[in-house]
């Protein structure tokens, strides 16, 4: 890949503000950065890109620039591009190639997907059901349904939802669609979406299953009227969602227009953006099996060791039927933004469901419906090829950046 | 929602031995303060903690599970700022 290698960036500033004690290194190609870059341990918010994605993004851009459905050669060339990507993504999801439709975004698949199944089912009710630790923008795309109304589902400490109050409510009737996401994006908890998909189907409710942490982690959920994912997560790029639409479901879309992506996605594709999206996805269903059993016990490792090395944490959800890559864990007496900040000193970068994090200052959701600790409370996700070395420092800073914390509140022995 | 019963919202306050008010603080300050208020060599059986902090709501009733006591009552503040938690020795 070395004449794609030619971008250099002069920018050395780092908008997030990390590591202020020492400058930056420049941001610079794949071929000098290391994939994935050391102490990035973020990768449920966003994955960095994965070094098949890069090459493919770039042939992209140089031959399926032109309009897909015009009749030309470039145009054919473009569509030829595209249709490959699509088949990748169909086969990894267990779908039809014209089950897929390509969005601007997982939130914008989650969007479309709510609303879509919503107007299909208009007849029927308004009533969507969802888990009370969904996604936000399952939840928000719920409240905006016209005339709907959003009743959610309790969970389990692990955050599993409680099948029995799911099943309460959805026989209620009235109901247009279920929304019950593969595993919780804050915890890493698996849903019962077997059983979730088997109340909803004896109740003929669609089931809107939001994949975005799982895919390219677990399985492909078998059972879904719509799956959405989102590709930055599997370490494509930014900017391209997935929404699988199951054939025969009642789905109707809820844009003014409808010529793109099967009549379910408006504007103008980026077929570069998900042509390099299939790549990555391709590239880490290849080995996912294997590294999703080396990300598990790496998780594992910090699921048994922070309790031992930390007093006063509870590390949460389900430490078995969870996904391979992402553990979260809450500390007493400190205060989730200050460990980021140490955290990021130290070369880490992982994330925090608490209060002070947040935009509007209040506690993750997710967090709360659990009923769990929310203060100094941290994500940890792994991405893809993370190291282990990475996540045995983690664990040697882990402990002094914690206690400093606690001891700047007074808190030290409480 | 979460897994144990919900704790009755209503008037009047029940009897306390030491009022905290932790309003206006933020996360972890008032699960601190409590944790210092029971902390000492006679801590009071009964502490009434009013915060305005909207992690407190998760917050105190998780730390008094972690630590062996109970949220025994919650409601809104008599003066209708933040939420008053009433918190006892004693586990569940």
């Amino acid at each position: 890949m070395g004449h794609y290698g030619q971008f250099v960036a002069h920018d050395t500033t780092d908008d997030h503000g990390r590591s202020t004690s020492a400058p930056d290194p420049p941001l610079t190609s794949g071929q000098s950065t290391p994939w994935p870059p050391p102490g990035y341990l973020d990768a449920a918010s966003t994955s960095p890109l994965h070094p098949a994605a890069r090459v493919a993004l770039l042939t992209a851009l140089e031959h399926g620039w032109a309009d897909p459905s015009r009749r030309y050669h470039e145009a054919r060339r473009a569509r030829q591009l595209l249709d490959m990507a699509r088949e990748t993504v169909a086969a990894v999801l267990r779908a039809r190639p014209d089950e897929i439709s390509f969005t601007g975004s997982g939130t914008e698949a989650i969007h479309l997907g709510v609303a879509g199944l919503a107007k299909g089912r208009a007849r029927v009710g308004a009533r969507i059901v969802a888990t009370a630790v969904e996604h936000s923008s399952v939840l928000h795309a719920a409240r905006a349904v016209p005339e709907g109304e959003l009743i959610t589902a309790g969970v389990d400490e692990f955050g599993r939802v409680d099948l029995g109050e799911f099943e309460r409510v959805v026989t209620g009737g009235g109901v247009a669609l279920t929304a019950v996401q593969s595993a919780n994006h804050e915890v890493g908890t698996r849903q019962p979406l077997a059983e979730v998909a088997a109340i909803s189907a004896a109740h003929d409710v669609p089931l809107l299953v939001d994949a975005a942490q799982s895919i390219g982690r677990d399985p492909a959920p078998e059972h879904w009227s719509v799956l959405c994912a989102s590709a930055h997560k599997w370490g494509g790029p930014a900017g391209v969602g997935v929404l699988a639409v199951r054939t025969g479901v009642r789905w109707r879309s809820p844009s003014p227009d409808g010529s793109q992506e099967h009549g379910r996605v408006p504007g103008f594709v980026n077929i570069a953006a998900i042509v390099a999206a299939a790549a990555a996805l391709e590239a880490v269903e290849r080995v996912r099996v294997a590294e999703s059993d080396r990300l598990s016990a790496l998780v594992g490792m910090i699921r048994a060791r922070v309790p031992e090395i930390v007093p006063d944490v509870v590390v949460l959800g389900d430490p078995l039927d969870r996904l391979p890559h992402l553990v979260t864990f809450s500390c007493l007496y400190v205060d989730g933004e200050s460990l980021l900040a140490d955290l990021d000193r130290a070369g880490f970068a992982v994330s925090s469901g608490s209060s002070c994090v947040a935009d509007a200052l209040v506690p993750s959701h997710v967090l709360a419906a659990m009923g769990a600790l929310t203060q100094g409370n941290l994500r940890v996700s792994l991405p893809a090829g993370a190291r282990e070395g990475d996540v045995a420092r983690f664990l040697e800073v882990l402990p002094s950046i914690v206690m400093r914390a606690r001891a700047e509140f007074g808190a030290e022995g409480l | 929602m979460s897994t144990s019963d919900p704790v009755p919202d209503h008037y009047p306050v029940p009897d306390h031995d030491l009022v905290l008010d932790e309003r206006g603080r933020r996360c972890p300050m008032p699960i601190i303060a409590l944790a210092r208020a029971v902390s000492g060599e006679a801590p009071p059986a009964r502490v009434l903690l009013l915060a305005d902090d909207p992690a407190a709501e998760t917050d105190v009733p998780a730390w008094c599970s972690m630590r062996g006591r109970t949220l025994a009552w919650t409601g809104a503040a008599a003066d209708g700022r933040g939420r008053a938690y009433l918190v006892v020795a004693g586990g569940n």
